[in-house]
Formats: structure tokens, sequence, C-alpha cells
């Protein structure tokens, strides 16, 4: 009920006969005795007395335990329907939590698997550095006699034996590698090669080893072009050489 | 002062709320549904009275009679609403009831005051 807040209301002090609430008969008022003066008073002090009370009790909220039944009930009423909004509203947001929490983790799996992929196929193809145990070998040729096919077929070899990054000299070795050139003029890649190669090869270091120095293997066939071979195994080799990204020109990826 | 003689009315009205804030009473259960609606209508007594020592008509007499038929007059209707099973309707129509007229005389007092 929106009462006006400042309209003169019905003037009953401009209507004589309209009973207004002390209902003014207009005639002087008596000299009041002293004995009215006191109910007055005492009136008066009742009224603020129980403002103070029906203020408080209002304030501290404790009036449900007199209100009336039908009261009541409509406050139950009101009271469950808001219950069961929110109800439905927990579950609403418990379904979205649910939907994306598994959104927000399978987005995350497949991100990290992403990463790991990545991170694989740049060691594999030699575009990101890499570092791990592994071999360190010098291939020595004093008298330039040694010929390329020796230092492919050591990197063969090392790729047998479960190797996992090559570089040679300040070449990274990747998937289209090839070693050319002649005896003491080997080129890699383009790239003119000096004795003594330094092929450095991440894997197990005593598998490499063991690769490498089998009979009829690549220490044998160094040695039969006139060159020496020394291995170091070490447990943190690092291959900082990388390769540019390959963009394949003709070859196009298929599904199936 | 407008109040003239009035003024001992004010001071005890002042000294009920004092008390009231002092000792901190309980309000005993089967009075409570009527408290609000005995309040109301001893407010509208109260504007009544002001109005009419503004009208020089005022008559403690006559106040304290309307003060205290009021408030009985007041509680029974809600409490035979309450009989009735209307009683919240019932109080809320004796709420509007006094309101209206406590506007009413409000409005008259502040004539007299602002003579506007």
């Amino acid at each position: 009920m929106g009462a006006p807040t400042d309209v003169p209301g019905p003037d009953p002090g401009a209507a004589p006969g309209e009973p207004a609430s002390p209902a003014p008969r207009r005639r002087p008022p008596r000299p009041a005795g002293p004995g009215i003066k006191v109910v007055v008073a005492v009136l008066c002090a009742l009224l603020g007395f129980a403002l103070v009370l029906q203020v408080r009790r209002t304030a501290s909220g404790d009036t449900l335990a007199t209100a009336r039944p039908d009261d009541l009930v409509q406050i139950l009423d009101g009271l469950q329907r808001r219950e069961d909004e929110l109800n439905g509203e927990i579950g609403d947001l418990r379904d979205t939590l649910t939907r994306l929490r598994s959104s927000g983790a399978s987005s995350a799996e497949a991100l990290s698997e992403a990463q790991r992929q990545a991170a694989a196929l740049g060691i594999l193809t030699g575009t990101v550095p890499a570092a791990g145990p592994g071999v360190r070998i010098v291939i020595d040729d004093p008298n330039g006699t040694v010929p390329p096919e020796v230092l492919l077929d050591a990197i063969q070899e090392l790729r047998n034996a479960g190797g996992e990054a090559f570089q040679v000299g300040s070449v990274r070795i990747g998937v289209n590698s090839a070693f050319t050139g002649g005896r003491g003029a080997i080129t890699l890649d383009g790239i003119a090669l000096q004795s003594p190669y330094t092929v450095l090869a991440i894997g197990d270091p005593p598998t490499l080893t063991a690769a490498l120095s089998i009979a009829g293997g690549v220490l044998d066939t160094v040695r039969r072009a006139g060159g020496t071979m020394e291995v170091t195994q070490s447990d943190d080799v690092r291959i900082d050489a990388v390769r540019a990204v390959l963009t394949p020109q003709y070859a196009q990826p298929t599904t199936g | 002062m407008w109040f003239g003689r009035g003024v001992y009315a004010v001071l005890a009205l002042i000294v009920g709320v004092v008390v009231g804030l002092v000792f901190r009473p309980t309000v005993p259960d089967w009075l409570s549904p009527y408290l609000p609606i005995a309040v109301v209508a001893a407010l509208d007594a109260v504007f009544g009275g002001v109005r009419a020592r503004f009208d020089h008509i005022f008559d403690p007499k006559v106040f304290t009679v309307s003060f205290i038929a009021n408030v009985l007059v007041a509680a029974f209707i809600v409490f035979l609403g309450d009989q009735l099973g209307v009683g919240t309707q019932l109080s809320t129509a004796v709420v509007v009831v006094l309101g209206i007229r406590i506007f009413g005389n409000a409005a008259a007092i502040r004539r007299h005051i602002f003579k506007a």
C-alpha cells in the first residue's frame, strides 16, 4: 500500500462536526486538574514504553513464536518455495560444475598429450634442443682416409642401439640428413666437416658403446680406414644444434 | 514552545521510552498480537491530542478517554478477527484506518506549525 508522503489528508478541522480523534467539542477547555494531567502523563509514558517494546520485538525477529497460524503458514509456504528454487539452482550449478570440470580435465589432457607429442616429434626431427645420458664419440682421421660411409654407419649403428638424438660436428642429424663428399672431405647436409669428427648421441650409454664396438662394427671399420675412435659415456649429453622445421612440399597427411 | 503546558506529556513519553530501553522487559505471549495494534491506536490518540492542543481545544479528560478507548477497541477488533479467523486481514484494516487518521492529524499539525 503506497502511503502518500505529504498529501494533506482529510481535514477534520475544516469541517466542524466531523469527528476527529479526540472529538473536538467546541468549548473552552476547563482548567485541568493535576490528577488528570498525571493520567495523561502516565498514558504517554505507557505509549513510549510500548513503542520501545514493540520495536525491540520486531528488531529481534522473535515475532514468529507469537504469530498467527495462517501467517505462519504463509511464511512457511514462501520459505518452501524459496527453498525449492534454491535447490533447483544448486542442481543446475552442480551440473555446470561437473560439465566444466570434465571439459577442463579433457582439454587439459588433450593439451598435455599434444605437448608430449610435439616434444617427441621435435626431438625426432631435430627442431628442439635435447639433453640426456649418452655418448660422445671422437673419430680422428689424421690421413684423410675415412670415407663418409663410416660416419653413416656410426649413426645407423647408434640408431639401431636405441639412440634418440644425434649431432655430428655442429650439425643436428634429422630425418633427411645425408653424408656426402669423399675421403677426408666429408660433407653433412651441405656443411663441410673437419676431422676430428665429434658425434654426440643420446641414448643408453652402455648399449650405445657396445653397439659401436661389436666385431666388424664401426670401430673396426674406422681402424681399417686408418682412423681412430674414442667413445666417452656421459650422463649429461647436451645437443644444442637444431634443424629448421621441415615443411613438406608434396606430401599431405591423409586420414586412415 | 508550542506545547505550552503540554510539555509534561512529551517528557512522560521520553521517560517511557527510556524506561523501556533500560529495563528491556519481555512481552507476554497473549499480548503480542495486540501490542503493535495498541501502539498504533495510542499513536493516533496522541496525534489527535497534539492537534487539539494546537486548536486550543485540548481536554485531558477527552484525551484520556479517547486514548484508552482507541487502544481497547483496536485490540478488541483484532481479537475478534482472530476468533473469526480473519485476524490478519482485520489488523491490516485497523492499521490502515488508524494510519489514515494519523496522516490527517499530522497534516493539520503541519499546517499549524508551518502555516502551509
